[in-house]
């Protein structure tokens, strides 16, 4: 099923994959793009005054045409489907009037199976591409301007809705994507790269939107696979949908490859300018600072009750998330995968930051294999872009078991722990109860060079919890219930960790949001850097 | 003083107070109120003990060990584990904890314990004073067949009905027969509205018998019931009377409590505009007859049923201080629990009847954790995840025991507060409850402000004319929240697209930020679509500062205000006017969910761009609902009544879920073959959790 949407520029940059809407069946009759405020394109795009009368009335001819895109029926057909046309997409997601298109006049160049007829032939084949606003920030969209967006410092976002690659064109094709991958690698921690899957999405083409920091899709009516149902029934013998395959639901909960789904076109996009606002334009711009209504000095009462007092009680780490940033807001980042961990960007006195934290909730909030890797990758994303990294810690340690070690959680535990520490962005850590053992270390401690790491009076950080601990130290021994109790009494609080300086204070639950304020406020000009080297070896 | 003279022996009294339903009224032993609950008997007292000098002990279960009592009082003791039975009703460890901590003296609180008559003779036998009446008024007014009795004695008129109790469903049947419908059946030892059913034919007298007698054993321990005449339209009032060790009495007055739900108080007001000042005085006398024929002493309440044409009729006494009493202490200016302390230790009361005034009105709602929507209250559970009370407003006493971070759990009532506010006049009062309702930040769980905004604002309801049937006479289809009047609905949309302009405005203003287009300038003029209860408004708006100007359907509306969009609370001017909505949700997509008159309101706003595009999203398709049964809140499962390949009729009872110790019977939407059933006895369900699938 694999019709691969590539074309070549006038200019000789490649042009690729993503926004087109075609399956391979309707290949031959070329694109679908929506007509959208003409005037503005017009007003826009950057044309030299040419004299020659012919040669002007094809470039308005052709214009014209790249506007009205693959036809109405196609608009037609693409809306039927449940999905907005490029053009419309582009328009919702960025400022009114704020979009610059390039590459208008591009067409495919692919001469057989009669894809050379002029019926075939579509000015602004596949791609809608250009760079526009959003709240006033500039932003790429599509990835052929890729090397633009990098020289820039601006953020890139792709808006992938391709059957794949043009059978008919061949190996030119494969040549696109690998000269996009190339790109999405290279523009990899200097410009924030989004991917929003808003249909089909398969073979070599999915490798785009992996390599991007982000993939965001849109529920029934994006699919990402390297191969389809089709393909895995003839190799495989399974029977499986393409929405089992490759939705939403699969990529966001099952694969993680997906790091969060919404529910239409609309809804994605607008979520996804909402989601723009907390990401700084590169690696050379600081987190950005929005206005700020919530005092930064507001104590949260409700994070005095939120610990239960028995230490085996679960409770919602988004609780004290929500109660901490402000206004509440919270963008997680992979809901629905993961869940012993959440990770997402909020604010804290108008400040981007990223937040990690252990859910009690699910699994006891222990760290595993997948929850590793979740973690680790938005600790690099943020360490990579300059927003500072708060950790709300209680973790009762790896999930022990076959499945965990002959998974690699080794490795993968690893990779967490080489990322908070490898981090030089600011980092401020609250243990709200357990921080046992290794995982303790793992959770941006402080001997990872975290800046602030604070206590609530319910941290017990030790080793492991006293019922392990007794029946190790005291094996075969018959008083374990009164060796239990002395040890809850040295090593379940906060104390042994505060007298060495591992915590820096042990603080009022209610006062967290005011001291983290205070303390990003300290960081701010924050300046470390790591040795010099061609770069990490990251355990991957 | 007379409270400073008690001092010495009153060093510290355990005060007990938990609420668990406010029906149920137990009372345990040193405050507590917590939780879900919470009531502020226990904070009330302490707050009077710490007036007079006395210290206070609180006894608290182990998840109420933060709760707010238990911060008030001097000492805290842990009775047990969460369910009542094994805390606030556990007498052994409640005596264990006077004993450690040496109190002399229990106050029990509204609740638990407060009329249990075994409680005050284990107190009495170890010598700890109990702030309260003596074991044999307890007694005598605590079993309802008794107390009829003792009423009809002493001259107090009393409701037709059967002067015993109800051996099974056919002697109930036979005696409903007799008595003619409709009949009331009631636990005899219960209160309020457990284990209370009304039944207007035989069928609905065997279903009657049947769950009352369940909740009355699980809520009292005692499955006997009676049954009696059901006075129709009636009103319910009730005077507080007072009376001490030497024979004297005092009536404080009455509380209008007609607006109930499942025979349970929503709204209370002293004095009732109902009564003249003959009729007053009538109940009034009657009331005290009733207590000095028990020998009654301490504060405690007689209610009655009033007909139309005022005649009145004993229904029981309350033995106890009742979560209405501050609208009392309002209007006539005593503290009931001083007096009750007061003469707890045996001092005579220092009032006269004429010194008994009404001075202005007073107003009671019952906040409550439970959705207004579904049978004007079924209970929700949940963490506050923002509470404020409206106590900066003058006028205004709120008495809780919860605060910011409390979960509101399955196991105590689901009462938040009783808000209270007084003013010189009705109106004023009923004013000050608007404003009171209007400022009350309440996050994370449902609850039922929609439904007493709704009341106090109700024609009839400020007529007065109303009886314990005023919910479904009003709302015969079941509460559907405010009736947006046309002006109603463009204030409601015109603030909506202002709040969305000015969070589309805050979040383009970066601070420092140099790399934001210069070019683009703020803009003042929008168009803008929202969607309200599923319809369209094109809506057009201008801002000249934080001034919107807004058209909509045709008129113009002007809303200004801070736009402070971090603030629970939205303190506005509309077209002049003061207005204060809340903002409970709001996210990127244009989805803003306001808070107006009481009740919350989804809209949308979108470009009118997006709202075009809109018609193209695929339409999610709703689970039919008519073939699977979800639990419409959380609770524990009593029964479940079918099994797979059943099947069942429409109407047919599926199961029956308990929750705050009220059974509710779930029945089948249509009559179908049940597929599967997802639950069983004993399980403790979630709100929205299937139950059972039909075919």
């Amino acid at each position: 099923m694999a019709a691969f949407a590539a074309a070549r520029s006038s200019r000789g940059v490649l042009s690729a994959i993503k926004a087109s809407f075609n399956t391979f069946a309707n290949v031959k009759h070329g694109l679908a793009v929506a007509p959208i405020a003409q005037s503005h394109l017009l007003q826009h795009a950057r044309w030299y005054s040419v004299s020659h009368l012919s040669v002007h009335e094809r470039i308005d001819r052709k214009r014209n045409a790249a506007l009205v895109g693959g036809g109405q029926k196609r608009i037609d057909a693409q809306h039927k489907r449940g999905k907005l046309t490029a053009r419309e997409r582009v328009e919702l997601l960025l400022d009114p009037d704020s979009f610059v298109e390039y590459d208008m006049f591009v067409e495919h160049r692919c001469s057989d199976f009669g894809m050379e007829e002029d019926h075939n032939k579509f000015p602004g084949d596949s791609v809608v591409t250009g760079q526009g606003r959003i709240n006033g920030r500039l932003v790429y969209v599509f990835s052929q301007i890729m090397d633009q967006a990098m020289m820039v410092g601006a953020p890139v976002i792709g808006l992938n809705d391709s059957g794949g690659a043009r059978i008919q064109e061949g190996v030119e094709s494969l040549a696109g994507y690998a000269d996009i991958f190339l790109r999405n690698v290279l523009a990899s921690g200097v410009v924030p790269q989004i991917s929003l899957i808003m249909g089909p999405c398969a073979g070599g083409a999915v490798y785009s939107p992996a390599l991007t920091d982000f993939t965001f899709m849109v529920k029934d009516t994006s699919y990402l696979f390297i191969t389809g149902p089709d393909v895995v029934k003839s190799v495989t013998n399974e029977d499986v949908t393409q929405e089992e395959l490759g939705g939403a639901k699969t990529h966001t909960a099952v694969s993680g490859v997906a790091h969060r789904a919404f529910e239409n076109d609309i809804d994605a996009l607008l979520n996804l300018r909402d989601f723009f606002n907390f990401l700084p334009l590169s690696n050379r711009d600081p987190a950005p600072v929005t206005e700020c209504q919530d005092p930064s000095d507001r104590l949260v009462p409700g994070l005095d009750t939120v610990v239960p007092f028995e230490t085996t009680k679960a409770y919602d780490m988004l609780d004290i998330i929500q109660g901490v940033v402000d206004e509440r807001e919270f963008f997680e980042i992979m809901p629905n995968y993961a869940k012993n961990i959440v990770v997402g960007f909020a604010r804290m006195n108008g400040r981007t930051v990223g937040i990690v934290g252990n859910q009690p909730k699910v699994a006891s909030g222990c760290l595993d294999i997948n929850s590793s890797v979740k973690g680790a990758r938005f600790v690099r994303f943020c360490d990579a872009f300059n927003i500072p990294i708060i950790t709300f810690v209680d973790v009762p340690g790896f999930l022990p078991g076959t499945s965990q070690e002959y998974g690699g959680i080794i490795r993968h535990g690893a990779k967490l722990l080489f990322a908070f520490a490898e981090a030089t962005v600011p980092k401020i850590t609250i243990i709200t109860r357990k921080a046992y053992g290794g995982a303790y270390d793992v959770m941006s401690s402080k001997h990872l060079r975290g800046d602030v790491n604070y206590a609530w009076p319910s941290a017990e950080v030790a080793v492991m919890g006293a019922k392990g601990a007794v029946q190790i130290i005291f094996r075969g021994k018959t008083n374990q219930a009164e060796q239990e109790a002395e040890y809850v009494e040295k090593f379940a609080n906060p104390f042994p960790a505060a007298v060495r300086g591992f915590v820096d204070d042990i603080i009022v639950p209610s006062t967290t949001r005011k001291r983290i304020c205070r303390d990003l406020e300290v960081l701010a000009s924050k300046k470390q850097t790591n040795p010099w080297k061609k770069h990490a070896n990251i355990p991957l | 003083m007379a409270a400073y003279m008690i001092t010495p022996t009153l060093q510290r009294v355990l005060l007990s107070a938990k609420h668990v339903s406010f029906q149920s009224r137990y009372c345990v032993v040193a405050g507590r109120a917590r939780y879900s609950v919470v009531y502020d008997a226990s904070e009330k007292v302490m707050k009077t003990c710490r007036k007079m000098g006395i210290k206070t002990v609180a006894v608290h279960s182990d998840v109420d060990a933060n709760a707010v009592h238990v911060k008030m009082a001097d000492e805290a003791v842990c009775v047990g584990p969460a369910p009542t039975n094994r805390s606030y009703l556990n007498m052994d460890a409640i005596m264990d904890a006077i004993r450690i901590t040496g109190a002399q003296a229990v106050h029990p609180g509204y609740g638990f314990l407060s009329e249990n008559k075994e409680f005050a003779k284990r107190l009495a036998a170890e010598d700890v004073v109990f702030v309260g009446p003596d074991t044999h008024a307890i007694h005598a007014m605590g079993d309802k067949i008794e107390s009829k009795l003792l009423a009809k004695a002493a001259k107090v008129n009393v409701i037709p009905g059967f002067d015993g109790v109800v051996e099974n469903v056919e002697d109930a049947v036979k005696i409903a027969g007799q008595i003619g419908y409709p009949v009331m059946i009631k636990a005899s030892a219960g209160g309020g509205g457990k284990g209370m059913r009304i039944a207007w034919n035989d069928d609905e007298t065997r279903e009657g018998f049947r769950l009352s007698s369940q909740e009355a054993a699980s809520s009292f321990g005692d499955d006997r019931l009676l049954i009696e005449k059901f006075v129709d339209n009636p009103r319910h009032i009730e005077i507080q009377v007072l009376a001490d060790k030497h024979g004297n009495a005092l009536w404080l007055n009455e509380r209008e409590c007609s607006i109930q739900r499942r025979n349970q108080k929503v709204v209370e007001e002293a004095p009732s505009t109902f009564l003249d000042p003959d009729t007053r005085r009538a109940m009034g006398e009657q009331a005290v007859q009733l207590a000095k024929a028990v020998k009654y002493s301490s504060a405690g309440t007689v209610e009655f049923l009033v007909d139309s044409k005022k005649n009145f009729y004993f229904l029981e006494m309350n033995t106890r201080l009742q979560v209405e009493h501050p609208i009392t202490e309002c209007i006539t200016g005593l503290d009931l629990v001083q007096q009750m302390i007061r003469i707890a230790k045996g001092f005579p009361l220092v009032h006269r009847q004429e010194d008994i005034p009404i001075n202005g009105w007073a107003i009671e709602s019952r906040v409550y954790a439970e959705d207004p929507y579904k049978s004007f209250g079924l209970p929700s559970i949940g963490r506050l995840s923002q509470y404020q009370e409206p106590i900066s407003l003058p006028n205004v006493r709120v008495d809780s025991g919860i605060q910011e971070g409390s979960d509101i759990s399955i196991y105590y009532d689901p009462m938040i507060s009783k808000l209270v506010t007084y003013g010189a006049t009705r109106a004023e009062a009923l004013q000050k409850m608007e404003d009171a309702l209007d400022h009350y930040v309440i996050r994370g769980v449902t609850h039922n402000i929609p439904l007493l905004r709704e009341i106090i604002t109700n024609p009839r309801f400020i007529s007065g004319d109303i009886t314990t049937n005023f919910l479904p006479e009003e709302y015969p289809e079941g509460f559907t929240g405010h009736r947006l009047t046309p002006e109603g609905r463009r204030e409601l949309l015109a603030t909506a697209a202002a709040l969305y302009i000015s969070a589309q405005l805050r979040s383009q203003r970066f601070m420092g930020n140099l790399r934001v287009s210069t070019t683009s300038q703020e803009q003042s003029q929008w168009e803008l679509q929202v969607e309200l209860e599923k319809k369209s408004h094109l809506v057009s708006l201008s801002r000249s500062g934080s001034s919107f100007t807004v058209e909509v359907d045709g008129g113009s509306v002007e809303v200004s205000g801070e736009w402070n969009l971090a603030s629970a609370l939205l303190p506005l001017s509309i077209n002049g006017n003061p207005r204060v909505l809340q903002c409970l949700s709001r996210d990127a997509t244009g989805q803003i969910t306001l808070q107006y008159l009481g009740t919350q309101f989804k809209l949308r706003v979108l470009s009118r761009l997006a709202a075009k595009l809109t018609g193209h999203m695929p339409e999610k398709v709703p689970e039919d609902t008519s073939s699977i049964l979800r639990s419409p809140m959380p609770g524990s499962v009593v029964a479940v009544s079918v099994k797979p390949g059943d099947m069942v009729a429409e109407g047919q009872e599926i199961c029956v879920i308990e929750a705050m110790k009220m059974q509710n019977s779930l029945i089948a939407a249509r009559a179908a073959k049940v597929k599967s059933v997802h639950c069983k006895a004993g399980e403790t369900v979630g709100e929205g959790d299937l139950l059972v699938e039909l075919e």
